[in-house]
C-alpha cells in the first residue's frame, strides 16, 4: 500500500485568536465555533465547565486554544454537518472552542450538557484538545465527572491510566454560576501532571 | 533505494524553542486508539464559508486593496493512505506584508495594513482540493532569543474526519534563508523539514495577477505503527 509522510505539526503560536476565536476575543471576523455547544432547548442536562492550563510553574497559561468534542445526552456524537448559519439554536454541536486569553486568571469557560455514556465500558467523558504557544503538538486529553464514581470505575480508557494519575482527569463539582458546574484544571509538568493521549 | 523515514514530528520538548521548556509534558504519552470507542470529529457544512473567507485579500477591505505581493495557496489533502480527503476544514491566519500581526499582544513595531486582517477559512472539495488568495506573510522578530526571526509562513488549522485528524501546523516558503536560524521550524527532523514548504507552481499562476503555491497536507495522527 502507498504510504505518504504525515504533515509534521507546528505550534499554533500567539496570534491564533483573530482567526480561531475572532468573537471570544473581540476581533473583525466570524467565528464558527464557540464557547457554547449547544442551545436553550438542547435535551439534557445542561452544565458549565471551567478550567486552566498550568505551565510547568504552575503558572496559568493566559494564550492556549482549548477544544471540547462531546457526544449529546444520549451518547451520540453528532454526524450533521454543523451549519451554524442554518441552526435554529436549539442544536447541539458537540464542539466547542474558547482561547484562555479573554478572561481574568486564564480561565477558560464553557457551557454544554452532561454527556450520555457513549456504550458499553465508556462513561461520560469529553474529548480535550489543547493548542498553545511552547507546544509543538495539539494535546489530548479527556475530562470526566467525579459525580459519576460508578461509571468511572468501569471506564476502560481510565483503567489503563495509572491508579494514582486518574484523577488528573477528573473535573471537580462547583457551585454557583446558575448551572451545575465542573471545573478541571491542566497540569503541563509536575507532580499532578495531566495524562495526555497519543492515538 | 533508501527506506522512507515516517518519523517526521517535532518532539514535545525542543529546548533552542524555550517556551516548550514549561509547556511540554515530561511523562510519555498513554497510547489509546484501541480504547477509543469512536474516532469522530465534527464536519462543517458549506453554510459556515462567507463569500470572501478564501480571499484574504479581499475580506477585510476598508477604503482599498491590502499592499503587498498578492499570491494564491492551493493543494490538497489527503490520508496517510493518500486518499484525498473532502470537506476537511482548513483555517489560516498570518502576518501582512510588513510582519505585522493584527493581534492585540503583537509589539513588532511594523505597519498594520487597514485592508488586511489576515484571517481565513476554506473546505476542501470532493477530491482534496483547496485554494485562497492572499498577501504573502513578511518575516517578523520574536523574544525567543536575541535577534530572533521567524521565517515567512502561513498557520494552518485543519481539521479532519477522525481524532488523528487534527492537526495545526505552518506552511512556508521555499529557499527562506531564516530556515538554519529558526527553531520552531527546525524542531521537525531535518528529512522532514521540506513537508512544511510550500512549492512554486509557475503553472498554477494566474497570469497578469497572482503567483501561486502548493501546499499539500497529509494527515495521519502521531502513531508509528499503522500500516506495520
Ligand atoms: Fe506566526
Amino acid at each position: 500500500m502507498e504510504r505518504l509522510r504525515q504533515t509534521p505539526s507546528q505550534t499554533v503560536g500567539p496570534f491564533f485568536a483573530y482567526s480561531l476565536t475572532a468573537q471570544q476575543y473581540g476581533y473583525p471576523y466570524d467565528s464558527i465555533v464557540h464557547h457554547a455547544l449547544l442551545g436553550p432547548a438542547t435535551p439534557g442536562q445542561h452544565i458549565y465547565i471551567t478550567g486552566r492550563v498550568l505551565d510547568g510553574q504552575g503558572a496559568p497559561v493566559p494564550d492556549a486554544v482549548v477544544e471540547l468534542w462531546q457526544a449529546d445526552a444520549q451518547g451520540q456524537y453528532r454526524t450533521a454537518p454543523i451549519n451554524p448559519r442554518e441552526d435554529d439554536g436549539r442544536d447541539f454541536t458537540g464542539f466547542g472552542r474558547v482561547g484562555t486569553g479573554t478572561q481574568a486568571g486564564a480561565v477558560f469557560r464553557f457551557e454544554t450538557i452532561k454527556p450520555g455514556a457513549v456504550g458499553p465500558g465508556q462513561a461520560p467523558h469529553i474529548n480535550v484538545t489543547l493548542f498553545m504557544r511552547g507546544s509543538l503538538h495539539g494535546l489530548r486529553t479527556r475530562l470526566y465527572f467525579e459525580d459519576e464514581a460508578a461509571a468511572n470505575a468501569h471506564d476502560e480508557l481510565l483503567s489503563a491510566v495509572p491508579p494514582e494519575r486518574r484523577a488528573t482527569l477528573l473535573a471537580r463539582c462547583v457551585a454557583g454560576g446558575g448551572l451545575p458546574g465542573y471545573h478541571l484544571d491542566i497540569h503541563l509538568q509536575g507532580a499532578e501532571e495531566t495524562v495526555f493521549f497519543t492515538l | 533505494m533508501e527506506p522512507v523515514n515516517f518519523d517526521v514530528q517535532p518532539p514535545h520538548l525542543y529546548p533552542p524553542y524555550k517556551s516548550t521548556i514549561l509547556r511540554s509534558p515530561t511523562r510519555p504519552l498513554l497510547p489509546v486508539r484501541e480504547l477509543l470507542k469512536d474516532l469522530s470529529l465534527p464536519v462543517f457544512g458549506e453554510s459556515v464559508l462567507q463569500q470572501f473567507d478564501n480571499d484574504l485579500t479581499k475580506n477585510a477591505r476598508v477604503n482599498g486593496e491590502p499592499i503587498g505581493e498578492r499570491i494564491k495557496v492551493a493543494g490538497r489533502v489527503f490520508d496517510e493512505a493518500g486518499r484525498p480527503q473532502p470537506n476537511v476544514l482548513l483555517e489560516i491566519w498570518q502576518a501582512n506584508a510588513a510582519g505585522r500581526y493584527v493581534h492585540r499582544r503583537e509589539v513588532h513595531d511594523a505597519p498594520l495594513d487597514p485592508n488586511f486582517l489576515g484571517g481565513g477559512r476554506v473546505l476542501t472539495d470532493r477530491e482534496g482540493r483547496y485554494s485562497f488568495y492572499t498577501i504573502k506573510p513578511g518575516a517578523y522578530p520574536w523574544g525567543n532569543h536575541h535577534n530572533a526571526w521567524r521565517p515567512n509562513h502561513i498557520h494552518f488549522s485543519v481539521l479532519g474526519h477522525q481524532l488523528a485528524h487534527r492537526l495545526v501546523t505552518q506552511m512556508y516558503f521555499p529557499g527562506d534563508p531564516l530556515f538554519e536560524f529558526d527553531p520552531i521550524y527546525q524542531s521537525v527532523p531535518a528529512h522532514a523539514r521540506e513537508l512544511l514548504v510550500a512549492r512554486f507552481r509557475m503553472d498554477w499562476t494566474d497570469p497578469e495577477f497572482a503567483l501561486a503555491y502548493e501546499f499539500n497536507i497529509v494527515l495521519g495522527g502521531h502513531h508509528q505503527s499503522l500500516f506495520e
